[in-house]
């Protein structure tokens, strides 16, 4: 991995979960970057939903926000907000939604809501958004978040959208349909729920990178898999496509935009 | 209907303790009537709003609101907007009720709000903290399967404020591209106010495209650039840099305050704000 940073180690890790024709729920960010260098490799087939309607969208550029112009131009179909959250993700229509947040614990439920008490916060953060619903509707969920013990902690402030909340059948007891966080990308490597205890343990390391590091990483006693796979390197196809893609994004964002006078 | 110029528009119907969605995801945001809001000096406005975004962050700092009804409350792919974590961290510049929901819950609320319905319905909040952090957020039995769903009272804003592409001299009103709640959020509100990049003669012909038909649109307000910097397809595009720089601006109180006091307070109207803009930013 010495050509590349943890940010494309982590990247090129989530695109490759995902599958050619796959409809996935994007996120702004990390997330937005992954899907997009899937559909310019392996998947071109990958159907993109943002939250703000915008349906199987193809940008040359990643987004800044949600919303903008760029995916509305790209998207096959562009439907109101009531529509993709109710016809799209709730029926049950989306097969990947991806999270981020600020606060992981050991089964997989996050935190975007507040740091120390809702009432008095210490720091609030921008909230739910379309993530509980996500959480709960989507086939399955890839969770991408930077590992530090300030963010994968043993307990949240706040359980803003739903993992696997206290352990094994309590989402399905709940009312959640979709499978929950199969993957957490992490900037150490990926850790995955054991299908028995529905707790997340390590699968998964980035090349060059120890399992001391990524227990050292966690606020929890990491559990580790039996078998721990090292994941190949970024290929320099995907590199290029990834870097390529910061570039226009970059370029694109720094443009001056005309005052409408 | 009635075309009034903003000041009009928001002076007639925009009165202290109001309570008031601005709606537009991302797209089509009215900054210009939040500008106006802000001009005019409203106080106790409870705001509603999806995502509060960067016109929120300047309401709420210029101390126009007491309470936020919202769904998620950041600068879109930037960061914090500051000015709100002010409000609600610390009370300043004063007081801020938050009543806080999910996309899709504040999306069902606008759809029982639009349709008149005493509540919007979702399989939504499952497994979330924000169900005891909020006590709107409660639950309803099938009467079918007996299955429990969420539920949301409806949202029925005393006026919502809309920017779109165009009116016709009618009053009917089009717009296109990403358009979030912002139908909904029009027929749940009692008095509706748009402004419109233009007003033409008449709309071209379109079966299913959005338009909010002339006796549901309280008054039209003609206001080139009205989204800015958030962006009109098909008119101008989204400023992100300025998304981005606002980070800085808002992050000191006093900095937001002579930026509100150079480009809102201190400028007449929105023409006169996008050309404060032109010789400093």
């Amino acid at each position: 991995m010495s050509d590349c940073t943890r940010d494309e180690m982590m990247t090129v890790a989530a695109a490759r979960l995902l599958w050619d024709r796959c409809v996935c729920f994007v996120g702004i960010g990390l997330p937005s970057a992954a899907c997009n260098v899937a559909r310019l490799t392996h998947a071109p087939g990958i159907v993109l939903i943002y939250e703000s309607g915008t349906i199987g969208t193809r940008p040359d550029v990643l987004p800044l926000s949600i919303g903008d112009g760029e995916l509305a131009e790209t998207a096959t179909c562009v439907v109101p907000l009531p529509e993709i959250f109710g016809y799209y993700l709730q029926s049950g229509r989306v097969d990947v939604g991806f999270l981020g947040a600020a606060q992981i614990d050991r089964h997989g439920n996050l935190n975007s809501t507040v740091i120390g008490p809702y009432a008095a916060p210490r720091t609030r953060l921008p909230g739910a958004g379309g993530a509980p619903e996500i959480a709960a509707h989507a086939g399955q969920t890839f969770v991408m978040l930077k590992a530090t013990p300030r963010s994968f902690v043993p307990k949240l402030d706040f359980c803003t959208s739903a993992g696997f909340l206290d352990g094994p059948g309590a989402r399905e007891r709940a009312g959640a349909r979709g499978a929950g966080p199969k993957a957490v990308i992490t900037d150490f490597g990926i850790l995955r729920p054991h299908p028995r205890t529905a707790e997340l343990q390590l699968t998964t390391l980035y090349p060059g990178v120890t399992v001391a590091e990524a227990k050292s990483a966690v606020g929890w006693a990491l559990s580790v898999a039996a078998d721990v796979d090292v994941l190949a390197a970024p290929t320099p196809a995907e590199l290029e496509t990834l870097r390529a893609l910061h570039a226009r994004t970059r370029a694109a964002h720094a443009r001056a935009v005309p005052l409408p006078v | 209907m009635r075309l009034l110029s903003l000041a009009q528009a928001i002076e007639e119907y925009v009165p202290d303790g109001a309570c008031v969605a601005l709606e537009g995801f991302t797209h089509l945001i009215p900054f210009a009537a939040g500008h106006e809001i802000i001009r005019r000096g409203r106080r106790d406005l409870h705001l509603v709003r999806m995502t509060p975004d960067l016109i929120y962050d300047q309401m709420i700092g210029m101390g126009c609101a007491s309470r936020l009804t919202f769904s998620w409350g950041g600068n879109p792919g930037v960061g914090s907007l500051h000015r709100l974590r002010d409000a609600i961290e610390n009370g300043w510049p004063g007081p801020l009720a938050i009543d806080e929901h999910t996309h899709a819950g504040l999306a069902a609320a606008y759809c029982a709000g639009a349709a008149r319905l005493p509540f919007g319905m979702l399989r939504g909040y499952i497994g979330t903290d924000l169900v005891a952090a909020n006590p709107r957020i409660r639950s309803v039995e099938c009467p079918f399967t007996g299955e429990r769903l969420a539920a949301v009272p409806a949202m029925n804003p005393d006026v919502t404020i809309l920017h779109a592409q165009r009116a016709d001299r009618a009053g009917n009103v089009a717009l296109h591209g990403i358009v979030g709640a912002q139908r909904e959020a029009a027929l749940a509100a009692r008095t509706l106010l748009v402004t419109v990049e233009e007003i033409v003669e008449a709309l071209p012909p379109a079966m299913n495209s959005i338009v909010l038909p002339h006796w549901v649109v309280t008054a039209i307000a003609h206001c080139p650039g009205g989204a800015y910097p958030a962006y009109a397809q098909g008119y101008y595009g989204r400023d992100n840099a300025f998304y981005q720089r606002w980070d800085a601006i808002a992050r000191d109180r006093d900095s937001f305050r002579a930026w509100m006091q150079h480009h809102v307070l201190g400028t007449a109207d929105h023409g006169a704000f996008l050309a404060s803009l032109g010789g400093c930013e």
